[in-house]
């Protein structure tokens, strides 16, 4: 039986490297970033069904006005920060071999900073009318 | 990744054996069992039992050791007291977890199927290994912890308020339906600890009496010992004492809040 040669004690194998000291804060940004994704995401919803049209000018003109390109970057930051923490869990649920499991980590991060980057230059060029034709 | 596939030496082979019902039994039922034995070097296979009904005590612990003592006496499950308060008989019937001595025969349809309790490392037939999860247990330090000296020769005392915020803790039999019917603790078993086992540390962080709370809260908050629950409430759904383990988790994180 597999039992009978494991060299470390149940204890010590239970035990591991100890606690982390850490998840509150993970689990609670998780659930504020999901309470921020639903509010801002009804705004969203909402707003490009208000709008008179989806046309490119009607839907820049909304975006360009600062009522609108702040919760716009809110909600890009709620949303990637939301999917950054939710990817991770699922990682860590699935992936458990420690190599693989960090480097998915790893590009994961690189993942988020990259369409936080993108999403956040692109609303502030719109919003502060920087744009080149 | 998770293991989505048995290994090929835990698939079950279809060489399991029927054992029919005795002559002139009216009201039968077939129970199919799981069996495997580290003797034999053989795969896991299903052994059918068709039982005479009128013969036989309500519940599947009866039906278990009607087999085991007039059909078949190589089969192993672990059983002791017969009325839900031990634990020992926990096991997979009929797709989900619960003790075979409290589960009646007629509210189950059509062939009974029993397997050992999931994702456990099996010692024989429907005998799982409970040796990690009575570490796990062991780790939580599930005894009353104090600076503060006894009353000279005399007990701590507890208001009755405080006694009754350890109802729906107190009674949990550590069976291990709840813990092996976890996705989480099927996936991260190692290093999550499971709804068993964060219920009963819950209840020694719920004990008016207990002085080792910032303590027991430091040693659970981890991102795997505590946090891989996702509120599946599985645990919830087969405990066998109608407890529910996920609502003792969500207090620990409730709790969590409160001090970060």
């Amino acid at each position: 039986m597999a039992t009978q040669f494991r060299s470390a004690s149940g204890l010590k194998r239970v035990r591991g490297l100890g606690s982390a000291h850490a998840g509150a804060h993970h689990w609670w940004v998780q659930r504020l970033t999901a309470a921020g994704n639903l509010l801002l995401g009804a705004w969203f919803v909402a707003s490009l069904i208000f709008l008179p049209d989806l046309g490119r000018t009607t839907v820049l003109q909304w975006l360009a006005a600062p009522v609108n390109a702040i919760p716009m970057l809110l909600f890009v930051l709620s949303t990637v920060w939301h999917m950054r923490l939710g990817v991770q869990v699922m990682v860590e649920d699935y992936v458990a071999a420690p190599s693989s499991r960090r480097l998915l980590l790893l590009l994961l991060d690189v993942y988020a900073v990259a369409v936080a980057a993108i999403s956040l230059f692109a609303i502030l060029k719109i919003a502060l009318g920087v744009t080149n034709g | 990744m998770a293991k989505l596939t048995l290994p090929a030496n835990s698939r079950i082979s279809s060489s399991g054996k029927t054992y029919p019902a005795p002559a002139g039994a009216k009201r039968t039922r077939t129970f199919k069992i799981y069996r495997w034995s580290p003797d034999d070097g053989q795969n896991p296979r299903f052994d059918r039992y068709t039982i005479d009904l009128d013969d036989c005590g309500p519940m599947v612990l009866d039906a278990l050791i009607k087999i085991k003592g007039e059909v078949d006496p190589t089969l192993t499950f672990r059983r002791s007291c017969r009325e839900g308060i031990c634990g020992s008989c926990a096991m997979n019937i009929d797709g989900s977890n619960t003790l075979a001595c409290t589960m009646a025969i007629e509210d189950i349809r059509g062939e009974v199927t029993i397997t050992p309790l999931p994702h456990m490392e099996v010692v024989k037939d429907l005998v799982p290994d409970m040796t990690h999860f009575y570490a796990q247990y062991a780790s939580i330090k599930p005894w009353l912890q104090t600076s503060t000296p006894a009353p000279n020769m005399k007990e701590r005392l507890q208001a009755p308020e405080d006694r009754a915020k350890l109802d729906g803790l107190y009674e949990c039999i550590l069976c291990a339906c709840c813990s092996t019917s976890c996705p989480s603790y099927w996936w991260n078993g190692d290093r999550f600890l499971g709804p068993a086992i964060l219920l009963q540390a819950y209840r020694w962080l719920a004990d008016s009496r207990d002085e080792a709370t910032g303590e027991r809260l430091d040693a659970l908050e981890d991102p795997f010992r505590l946090y891989r629950c996702h509120t599946i409430m599985n645990c919830a759904t087969v405990c066998p004492k109608g407890l529910n383990p996920a609502k003792a988790i969500a207090e620990i994180k409730k709790m969590m809040l409160e001090r970060a």
